[in-house]
């Protein structure tokens, strides 16, 4: 595990030949030391577009670091700046005030010039791919080298392990225009790792891609992660990209980075407003339909709480509800429940109604808080009995 | 058909096809690097410079709407401090060449238009310079663009060229002028016109061909 955080191993030359079916250790990721170093780090990165009345602010006063071999993850709905914040890390967006560092270079103060040979370690694909439909894949791959002006011989030596990396060596000779989505991907992923790397940036790199190819990608993301020790920043409005690859995740609303957390965490217990939507959507767990047309704010005469309770860790594995039932003395009607794995976590999730009076039900509230769970009460509903 | 008429008809046609080549290179090289500029220095380009934008912008836009006709009048002082003489097919190449620069350079900006702006997001990603971009990237990219705009320059300027006969460029519209329509022999005419039809299917043809090569989309 510690390999992967060894920094600076670049092994490019020697890849082996590997499909989408090569062994990537799913899921199971390393968690990150805290003394590795930040690859990326936005200080206080603010852009807005426009001048006086009709500006508009995309990114507000932004903090981000991701170290050295992780991925990580900006979530967001459409419109929060997910892309203009991804955009700043390269500076294909100027921001308008503060400082963009990668590894330890402080991109924003540096010359066109210096700017262009920085861009060379910072690598890009995109929701749309950006390939040349003039150029066949090897000729797409080996543009970045041609723009750093290696020999047609260089060229060759690197590109060919490259389509290998990326599974499509016998697609060489071939136009984007007779390639798949995935396909695509695959050869802007091999053309954003010819110049060698250290950070890959990825703009809702899946986002044009249908699920199996989307996991496809992930898988060979993670794969070039693991193998290269390369630091990935991606940008997406999926929670199951989020789920898949990444190690720590933010969220991001109206230009400002309102939560971040590992993974694991934001999984079993997002902090926001925004988190919990994120999460409920993905999870879908929702109380039926009829249910929640019968949901009332406020406690009344013969009403019971209807809950969502989250669990991680041992309160999955503990027989929490029947002791609830015995210690508390209330009955416990389960209306919808799921168990997810995310990381190395389990994830339980539960809509229940909790039947017993009043001081009951608050107790059993209590004892289930004591055991860590989160309870968010959703309403009351009104005994039909 | 007397081989007197058969010899004047070659040399007209070899007069037309002369005006036509000289004036579609020179078009062609002062026209895309111009047309390059225009799309380049635009606000929000890989080079952007307002000043020199609506400089050339204006430019352009003047010598387009001068009609050709009055062009080849005006310019008569121009031709003979440069070619010597206003008469003869290199005399009538200046105006050719001059109308169809700034058509060549508009046509070749609105190529560059159709150019997917996330290629050259893509290009400056890794590091491309301006240069690296508008020969690696652009240029590239709009080739089929290009294409056909000079196959629309092309056949343009064999219609122009006739026009270039009337004030005494020599060529096939000088023949159908002096022989067809003053003269009133038709023979000659339809035969004019019927190789300015074929030369024109010719071009066009060439440059379907070299459009659809170059079309990998």
């Amino acid at each position: 595990m510690a390999t992967r955080q060894g920094g600076l191993f670049f092994a490019y030359p020697t890849f082996s030949s590997c499909s989408s079916s090569c062994s990537v250790a799913r899921l199971r990721r390393p968690i990150v030391a805290t003394a590795v170093a930040n690859m990326i780090r936005l200080h206080n990165v603010s852009k807005t577009f426009g001048a006086g009345p009709r500006a508009v602010t995309a990114l507000k006063n932004i903090d981000l670091h991701v170290p050295k071999g992780q991925i990580h993850g900006v979530i967001g709905l459409s419109g929060a700046g997910k892309s203009t914040l991804i955009r700043c890390v390269n500076l294909l967006e100027r921001p308008t005030t503060g400082s963009v560092f990668v590894d330890d270079k402080e991109l924003t103060a540096l010359s066109e010039v210096a700017l262009r040979q920085a861009r060379h370690r910072i690598g890009m694909i995109f929701q749309h791919f950006n390939l040349l439909t003039s150029r066949t894949v090897f000729d797409n791959v080996a543009l970045p080298l041609e723009f750093m002006k290696l020999s047609k011989s260089e060229i060759a030596n690197r590109v060919t392990p490259l389509l290998d990396l990326v599974g499509l060596s016998d697609k060489a000779k071939q136009y984007p225009s007779q390639l798949s989505g995935g396909q695509k991907q695959r050869v802007a992923i091999a053309r954003a790792l010819a110049s060698r790397p250290q950070v890959l940036l990825c703009d809702e790199a899946t986002s044009a891609l249908d699920p199996h190819t989307t996991t496809s990608i992930l898988e060979l993301l993670q794969d070039i992660n693991q193998k290269l020790g390369l630091t990935i920043l991606l940008i997406t409005h999926e929670m199951e990209v989020v789920k898949t690859i990444c190690h720590r995740v933010s969220l991001i609303s109206d230009g400002e980075l309102v939560e971040e957390a590992e993974v694991g965490d934001f999984f079993t217990a997002p902090r926001t407003q925004l988190g919990r939507h994120f999460l409920n959507d993905f999870l879908e767990l929702e109380p039926p339909r009829g249910l929640i047309e019968r949901l009332q704010g406020s406690p009344c005469e013969n009403s019971h709480p209807v809950v969502r309770l989250g669990f991680s860790g041992d309160a999955v594995s503990t027989p929490l509800i029947s002791r609830l039932a015995r210690e508390c003395g209330v009955d416990v009607s389960i209306l919808q429940a799921k168990v997810e794995s995310i990381q190395d976590r389990t994830l339980g999730l539960m809509i229940a109604e909790l039947m017993g009076d009043e001081a009951d039900t608050q107790r059993a509230i209590a004892y289930l808080e004591s055991h860590d769970l989160t309870v968010e009460v959703l309403g009351h509903v009104q005994r039909t009995a | 058909m007397s081989s007197a008429l058969l010899n004047l008809i070659l040399s007209a046609t070899a007069e037309t096809l002369y005006m036509v080549f000289v004036s579609g290179v020179l078009s062609a090289l002062v026209g895309i690097p111009l047309g390059v500029l225009l799309y380049v220095t635009r606000p929000g380009q890989i080079l952007p410079n307002a000043t020199l934008n609506s400089v050339l912008g204006i430019i352009t836009n003047i010598g387009r709407s001068i009609p050709f006709i009055i062009l080849m009048v005006a310019l008569i002082p121009f031709i003979r401090i440069l070619v010597g003489t206003s008469i003869g097919t290199n005399a009538a190449a200046v105006p050719l060449t001059i109308a169809a620069i700034p058509f060549v350079a508009r046509l070749v900006e609105g190529s560059l238009n159709e150019v997917s702006p996330g290629l050259i997001e893509a290009a400056q990603s890794m590091g491309a310079t301006p240069w690296q971009i508008i020969t690696k990237v652009l240029l590239p990219e709009a080739r089929g663009g290009i294409f056909t705009t000079l196959t629309i320059t092309v056949v343009t300027l064999v219609s122009y060229s006739a026009m270039a006969g009337a004030v005494g460029g020599g060529g096939l519209g000088d023949l159908g002028i002096r022989y067809g329509y003053m003269r009133y022999d038709s023979t000659v005419m339809l035969i004019t016109v019927a190789i300015l039809v074929v030369m024109v299917q010719g071009f066009q043809s060439l440059g379907d061909y070299l459009v659809r090569k170059s079309d990998h989309k």
